[in-house]
């Protein structure tokens, strides 16, 4: 057993758990906070983005113990009493279907915003594409959700 | 995943220390490979020593050479001015590596220890002539890549830096698998103080492998019409689901006459 302190979405918490449980686990099972889904297990698809110390990194390749010390955001932290910006994109664009990849794709969404905009770079549909290629959508066929990042950036 | 024990030593010492008192222990750098084989039940280890704390990460700008500490992370390599200044080929070959989110975490030093066939630090930095640090000495990139996920790593040996000289002119091209990004071809193609180095990853049995008629060739005429006359043979390439050996022969080719004439 590890012992593993974190601050999620603002909070902190510390919980002994597995030296082997992922972040993922830890966030779903030790907090309840189950707007983190486990797509593939495998690395590919990122429903399971969450941001660590402000970066998005996939937390079913994350050990929690790895995080321990770290600042976690998840889909959860997003709001502060209205919609973020990005949550509000997807729904006025219909930016999903079945919902499941949507706590990825807005958390990488709201990643690559932060990352042009601190680079001072535009972050134009071809770069959202290109920046999109680790999270997957069975449903939308991806125009909604690019629309739907254009148009928080414009906002964030 | 099999049970283990989690460490994270707060220097290259005890990092050291640590490998040598538990005989099945694993490095763990960013764990974009290590994890998945873990969970895949396709390694075990009984200790993981994470290096995040070790004080292996940063770039330094030499002026005409830039070392980089093994615990820096592909996004890091990617937006990194010194780089930029010195070698802005890497800058390009790390924004290509998989995803953002796996580019935060990855890091050179666990992409090269690994040596995945597919990876493309291997072919970037056999291009690059670059030479790798470890605890224990500097190797030639050339010497330390010793076939698929092998390399001239020792089991007490952990890769500190990176240390990359300025090409006169460099370009790497990859054919991405459509489906996870690693290349099925990728050709590093680099003007160096030691001549015209041509690097292939993706395509080899044995992993990464410098071709001799693509270096000769290009010596003579540095041009990607120069790749024409050359025969890559498809002998002793892969041949998987994804592609024939005869195929990635033929990319071999294509991936180095785009990366001439990115030069
Ligand atoms: C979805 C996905 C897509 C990817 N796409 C690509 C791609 O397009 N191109 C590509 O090149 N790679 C790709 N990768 C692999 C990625 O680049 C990994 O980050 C990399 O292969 C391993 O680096 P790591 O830091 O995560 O190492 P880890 O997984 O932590 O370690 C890998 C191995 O290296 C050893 N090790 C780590 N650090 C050291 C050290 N300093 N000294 C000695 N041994 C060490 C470990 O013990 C382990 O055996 C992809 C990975 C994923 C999950
Ligand atoms: S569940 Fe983590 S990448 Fe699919
Ligand atoms: S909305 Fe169903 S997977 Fe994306």
């Amino acid at each position: 057993m590890t012992e593993v302190t974190l601050t999620v979405n603002g909070k902190a918490v510390k919980r002994d758990v597995p030296d082997t449980m992922l972040l993922v686990e830890f966030l779903r099972e030790e907090l309840r906070l189950t707007g983190t889904h486990v797509g593939c297990d495998t690395s590919q698809c990122g429903a399971c983005v969450v941001h660590l110390d402000g970066k998005a990194v996939k937390s079913c390749t994350t050990l929690a113990a790895q995080a321990s010390g770290g600042t976690v955001i998840t889909i959860e932290g997003l709001a502060n009493g209205a919609l973020h910006p990005m949550q509000k994109a997807f729904n006025d664009n219909h930016g999903l279907q079945c919902g499941f990849c949507t706590p990825g794709m807005i958390m990488s969404g709201v990643d690559m915003v932060a990352r042009y905009k601190a680079a001072g770079k535009e972050l134009t549909e071809h770069a959202i594409r290109e920046e999109l290629e680790g999270n997957i959508c069975r449903c939308t066929g991806y125009h909604n959700i690019v629309k739907s990042i254009q148009q928080a950036a414009g906002e964030m | 995943m099999y049970p283990t024990k989690y460490h994270r030593p707060a220097s290259l010492a005890e990092a050291l220390q640590l490998l040598a008192d538990n005989e099945d222990a694993k490095l763990l750098a960013g764990g974009q490979t290590l994890l998945p084989t873990m969970k895949q039940h396709l390694a075990a280890p009984e200790a993981v020593i994470d290096l995040s704390a070790s004080g292996l990460s940063g770039i330094s700008n030499g002026g005409t050479m830039v070392t980089i500490g093994a615990m820096t992370t592909h996004a890091e390599v990617a937006a990194s001015a010194d780089i930029a200044a010195i070698v802005p080929v890497l800058n390009s070959v790390a924004s290509g590596i998989g995803d953002p989110a796996v580019r935060h975490r990855g890091t050179i030093g666990g992409s090269i220890s690994n040596n995945d066939p597919s990876a493309d630090y291997p072919a970037a930095l056999v291009g690059l002539d670059a030479r790798i640090v470890t605890n224990k000495r500097e190797l030639a990139a050339d010497e330390f890549f010793d076939g698929m996920f092998a390399t001239a790593l020792e089991e007490d040996e952990i890769v500190t830096q990176v240390r990359v000289v300025q090409p006169k002119r460099a370009a790497y091209v990859k054919f991405p698998n459509p489906a996870s990004r690693y290349a099925m071809v990728g050709v590093m193609v680099a003007e160096t103080a030691s001549g015209i180095r041509v690097a292939v990853t993706g395509a080899g049995e044995d992993g990464v492998f410098r071709h001799e008629g693509l270096e000769a060739a290009l010596s003579a005429d540095f041009s990607p019409g120069a790749v024409d006359g050359v025969e890559v043979e498809a002998d002793g390439l892969l041949t998987d689901m994804h592609a024939t050996a005869e195929y990635r022969a033929h990319l071999v080719k294509v991936m180095a006459k785009r990366a001439v004439a990115a030069c």
